[in-house]
């Protein structure tokens, strides 16, 4: 089976700067339909960069994104958006001046067929609790997380790009988050992953590509992990 | 007639009444200046030019069109909008990731031009615009007598004050503006024209300036200065309320104009400089203003 002919996001030879600073020199890196993959390297190899990239928001990009065979390298961020593509920021992004309804609900829909409001309270039942809390910033670090999620999946975006949803979560919170990545691949959701946690990684990934200075340095399928452990101590630097 | 502390009921509820009717107008420009501040982060010092635009189109519309003051009402606010909309996209596009000092000085000499430009055409000497006949004449309330015309402004700047307010905290509509005046560029990956609400935010905001000229132009003539001698106070009610709150800005603007009116009748020497010296104040315990966020 060639690797494009099932690719839903193709990424290749993307290059990024932040002003003169070049940080992604040649990305390559196929995702393929209702698959889980997690990229994976250590702080400041460019993960998030790459991310952003896909997404538009770096605005000084090069090379070539396609969802669906669509190029998206020059589209602005909303533009991506609305061609299918939903974004988790690393920082989470809940906004202060928003209640928790007014952040769950902000993102528009831009295709028919996400998520309706109470499947995502199936995912995330403490989210419904804190419907009527006030400020979206006043829950706690893991709620902000599945709200943060959660908002995505109403839109009806098929591929999410989540930026370490376990970034400074309790473990039993990691949990529950790896429990929803399952869930919404089995749903048919197809999901780009950025962690640096592999043991995290490990339980929900089909494949794993390694970023180092802003290149993908190493790729290999969940089943090669174990093979792969000693490189990948020396990737991330564990 | 009776008296309060030792004022005459009169003119103690006299010079309420014109504080309220100029805390509309404080009220109506801080708000139009804070909305586009929080979207655009760019102090608009064209805000008096624009108020002062929008009485003299409606000077044109009834001079030229015979369009009455209802029609201005709703015309005058689309046609000044418009003319932001514009100013937008020719300049202020190009600023938004410089300091703050740029947007102020282009719009300071907007101002200036515009300013200048009916002034040349127009003298400084003012313009009548009558009171619409619906609301001529007045009412006498007992304790004091009410011009129509006046109580109008009043109400309906209140009326716009709120609407706005609600718009912006209470709707889906506010909820983009409120999240896009957090993070921009999240709210744009979300699948949002960010760049276009931004032109549409300022248009609003000066759209708000052009409505409050119109409804000023019965009471104050309208002249080529109108706007700048409004526009100092303004900026002081936002200093005093703080840049970014929109209840904030209402409240203030309306409370300063009550508290300038109480001035003048107990001391009247005071009336100009009072809001100068609580903006000092207020500049001194609470530098962002007593509605304001700290950056
Ligand atoms: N806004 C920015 N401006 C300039 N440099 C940045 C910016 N964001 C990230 N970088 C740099 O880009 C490199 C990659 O960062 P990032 O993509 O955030 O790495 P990762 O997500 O893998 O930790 C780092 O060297 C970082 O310092
Ligand atoms: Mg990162």
């Amino acid at each position: 089976m060639s690797e494009t002919a099932t690719a839903l996001l193709s990424v290749k030879g993307l290059e990024a700067w932040y002003g003169e600073s070049h940080i992604l020199h040649g990305v390559d890196f196929d995702v393929r339909e209702g698959e889980v993959l997690t990229l994976l390297g250590r702080n400041g190899a460019g993960k998030t960069t790459t991310l952003k990239s896909i997404m538009g928001i770096v605005s000084r990009r090069r090379g070539s994104v396609r969802l669906e065979g669509n190029e998206l390298i020059a589209r602005s961020s909303d533009q991506i958006a609305r061609a299918g593509i939903a974004f988790c920021p690393e920082e989470r992004g809940i906004f202060a001046s928003l209640n928790v309804e007014e952040n769950l609900l902000l993102p528009p829909q831009v295709r028919p067929g996400g998520l309706s409001l109470d499947q995502i309270y199936d995912l995330f039942p403490n989210l419904k609790e804190r419907l009527g809390s006030s400020q979206g910033t006043k829950l706690s670090g893991g709620e902000q997380q599945m709200l943060a999620i959660g908002r995505i999946l109403r839109t009806g975006a098929r591929l999410l790009l989540l930026d370490e949803p376990t970034e400074g979560l309790a473990p039993v919170i990691i949990k529950q988050i790896g429990q929803t990545i399952r869930t919404l691949k089995a749903q048919g959701f197809t999901i780009l992953l950025v962690e640096q946690n592999f043991r995290f990684a490990a339980t929900v990934a089909d494949r794993y590509c390694v970023m180092e200075h802003g290149k993908i340095v190493e790729r290999f399928a969940n089943s090669e992990l174990d093979a792969n452990m000693g490189k990948l101590h020396e990737y991330l630097g564990v | 007639m009776f008296e309060i502390f030792g004022v005459p009921s009169q003119a103690l509820f006299g010079q309420l009444l014109l504080g309220l009717i100029n805390g509309s107008f404080y009220a109506l420009l801080s708000l139009g200046l804070a909305v586009i501040f929080g979207m655009l982060n760019i102090i608009n010092f064209a805000h008096g030019a624009q108020y002062m635009l929008g009485a003299f189109t409606a000077f044109f519309l009834l001079q030229y069109l015979g369009w009455n003051y209802w029609v201005s009402l709703l015309v005058v606010p689309i046609i000044v909008g418009i003319v932001g909309i514009i100013i937008e996209r020719l300049f202020l596009q190009w600023l938004y990731k410089l300091d703050h000092l740029y947007g102020l000085l282009l719009t300071f000499g907007l101002a200036l031009v515009i300013e200048g430009v009916f002034r040349n055409y127009f003298g400084s000497s003012g313009l009548p615009y009558r009171v619409p006949d619906q609301l001529a004449g007045g009412r006498n309330l007992g304790f004091m007598y009410l011009p129509n015309y006046r109580g109008w402004v009043i109400a309906f700047s209140l009326v716009v004050c709120l609407a706005t307010w609600f718009l912006i905290e209470r709707t889906k509509l506010g909820a983009y503006l409120r999240a896009a005046t957090e993070n921009p560029t999240l709210v744009r990956a979300f699948g949002i024209n960010v760049p276009r609400m931004i032109t549409l935010t300022y248009g609003f905001g000066v759209g708000l300036a052009g409505l409050a000229g119109v409804m000023a132009a019965p009471i104050y003539n309208v002249s080529p200065q109108m706007g700048s001698n409004l526009i100092i106070i303004v900026f002081a009610v936002v200093v005093i309320g703080g840049m970014g709150s929109i209840m904030g800005a209402i409240v203030t603007g309306f409370a300063l104009g009550l508290i300038e009116g109480l001035t003048k009748v107990f001391f009247p020497e005071a009336s100009n400089t009072a809001i100068f010296v609580i903006m000092a104040i207020v500049l001194i315990i609470r530098p962002a203003g007593l509605f304001g966020r700290t950056a």
